[in-house]
């Protein structure tokens, strides 16, 4: 039952085959036993959860179900919830109960979700392997030697063990659709704007966006067709009519036209995951695609523009956290400046006071132009290169990571390693366009993703083409023995 | 580019950052790694491309200066490190 996708869960619940409250029960159970090695979640809310899925019973039996009634979910703990801890990785707020809902939280939660809790994630969500959360690694269901990706992680290995039906994650420069990779499951980030960022902490507000990492590409959906549409209260919502992105799902591939960067299939990408892509790519043809090379020769600086942009908005972002209103405050600061610096330095983790410094670097007088104006400039030549290769093809496919999942502590020495993790995803966040993550093969033991990228507002397209592979492979219903 | 522990202690004073002594080498050494690989932009001639603040280069929306917020003061004190009275308590400012 715990492996079902929330539409076979939504079926079951229907037909009464479960309750709300036995399933969340279940799951809360499993939670208790799997996540001590695990480390998915770092807040769990069993009371609230069960409270949630009695409401949700009687909400059925009343006769207002929606997909979403009684469905236990899980959220990265970058999103604000009421009452509950919400501390971003971070001992900066690891005393943090926020005092509202963020609007992801609060529309799931009018659908009749359920929460079970909160999902470990790097510290302020920056970070590919989940290492610098404050609350200690997720461990890859897969592997438990190794990471599950970031900076989604917790909510990554959660789906992947079965410790919820579906979760939330945030990605601004690959943070969904890595930990999917690694984790052997789903994970859509939307057009920039697509959802609502009120309530999600912020890292790099023009980047940031959230989305669902799911079992399906069908349950991703419908995730979307709860937390998407406008939002008065973040002003860079896209204010747009709402769409039902479960609608095209079932369309034919036939006359579909793809992409294949032929930078994404350089020297960078080993045999075995060009292997396991052309075989994926051979599906989608025998179902209608066609396929060609299409080029983003601008795809290699989207890394070094990526680390000014997003340390810069984040320097700003995360000047408001300095001890005085909420969040962590040092012992007996002796004035003003002193309170800031030592609550600063001792709430932030090495990686965060890192990118605060290079934003503030990147942003001081005299530097602007050379590095923030400058990754702007190569932030459109970065679009331009999207806009072309959107003339011919309808989507863009390739490797979501270079590799499979890597071992904890491995790529910890050196920043810079760290960050070209990110070489295939960072560029769909640096043009604002959707991106989903899916299983598309197994490595040693280990699942690897493939990314599936188009143009702004084209998610329906590619949760159809996401689908339909899914019709026709088992990747994604593969699961680890934990 | 490479930046010494003067740098550093300069930039961490900006974004005001305690970074203790012993580490601002270590500081150092990371964060100029991290602007050698920044510095690939620097070969790019960019003189005729505008800069891009925005994805879809959207403009802020605006809305009728009206109060929508309610009060909620007592509640966002709760989770205050120190109050008093409705205020929030820092180290003191003026000597």
């Amino acid at each position: 039952m715990l492996s079902k996708t929330v539409a076979e869960l939504a079926t079951a619940l229907a037909k009464k085959e479960v309750s709300s409250v036995e399933l969340t029960q279940a799951y809360l159970d499993r939670i208790a036993q799997l996540n001590p090695a695990l480390n998915a979640y770092v807040t769990t809310t069993p009371e609230l959860a069960l409270s949630q899925a009695a409401a949700a019973d009687a909400q059925r039996a009343a006769g207002n179900a929606t997909p979403f009634t009684g469905i236990p979910v899980a959220h990265k703990d970058i999103f604000c919830t009421r009452d509950v801890l919400t501390a971003c990785g971070s001992r900066m707020l690891a005393n943090f109960t926020s005092p509202y809902d963020a609007c992801v939280v609060e529309r799931l939660q009018s659908a009749g979700a359920v929460m079970l809790g909160k999902t470990n994630m790097d510290e302020f969500a920056m970070g590919s392997s989940n290492e610098s959360s404050y609350f200690g690694a997720v461990h890859n269901p897969w592997d438990q030697d190794r990471v599950p990706g970031g900076s989604s992680g917790g909510s990554a290995a959660a789906v992947a063990a079965d410790l919820c039906a579906i979760a939330t994650g945030t990605d601004t420069g690959g943070s969904i659709r890595q930990p999917a990779s690694f984790c052997g499951i789903t994970g859509l980030k939307p057009t920039y704007g697509r959802v609502s960022r009120w309530g999600m902490i912020a890292f790099a507000s023009s980047l940031d966006q959230a989305g669902p990492l799911s079992k399906s590409a069908e349950d991703a959906a419908l995730m979307m067709n709860v937390i998407a549409g406008a939002d008065a209260r973040d002003s860079t919502c896209l204010d747009i009519p709402a769409e039902d992105f479960s609608a095209q799902l079932n369309q034919p591939l036939t006359g579909l036209r793809i992409g294949l960067p032929r930078e994404h299939f350089s020297d960078g990408l080993s045999s075995q995951v060009q292997e396991i892509l052309q075989l994926a790519i051979k599906t989608l043809e025998s179902l209608g695609a066609t396929v060609k090379t299409v080029e983003l020769p601008n795809n290699h600086l989207s890394v070094p523009a990526y680390y000014v942009i997003a340390p810069a908005e984040a320097s700003a972002n995360l000047s408001r956290f300095d001890g005085a209103r909420f969040g962590y405050r040092c012992e007996n600061p002796v004035n003003l400046e002193d309170m800031y610096k030592r609550s600063r330095g001792e709430g932030f983790g090495d990686e965060v006071k890192r990118r605060i410094m290079v934003g503030t670097y990147a942003l001081s007088a005299g530097y602007y132009d050379a590095y923030y104006k400058q990754a702007q400039k190569i932030r459109r030549l970065i679009k331009q290169d999207f806009d072309t290769a959107f003339k011919d093809v309808d989507l863009i496919l390739g490797p979501t990571s270079p590799h499979t999942a890597f071992k904890l502590g491995e790529k910890n020495s050196d920043p810079v390693t760290m960050y070209l993790e990110d070489i295939y995803t960072i560029a769909v966040n640096l043009a604002g366009l959707p991106g989903i993550s899916l299983p598309a093969g197994m490595l040693g033991g280990l699942p690897i993703g493939m990314q599936l990228v188009g143009p702004a507002l084209s998610e329906s397209r590619l949760l159809n083409v996401a689908h339909q592979f899914q019709l026709n492979t088992d990747w994604h219903t593969q699961r680890p023995e934990v | 580019m490479a930046l010494d522990n003067t740098d550093v202690e300069k930039i961490a004073h900006l974004a005001r950052l305690q970074i203790s002594e012993s580490d601002t080498l270590e500081v150092a050494q990371r964060i100029s790694n991290i602007l050698n690989m920044i510095d690939q932009m620097q070969n790019v001639d960019t003189s005729q491309v505008a800069p891009m603040a925005h994805p879809f280069d959207a403009t802020q929306r605006l809305r009728p200066d009206v109060v929508t917020e309610t009060n909620q003061r007592d509640q966002y004190q709760k989770i205050a490190p120190a109050t008093q009275d409705g205020l929030y308590l820092v180290p003191k400012v003026i000597e």
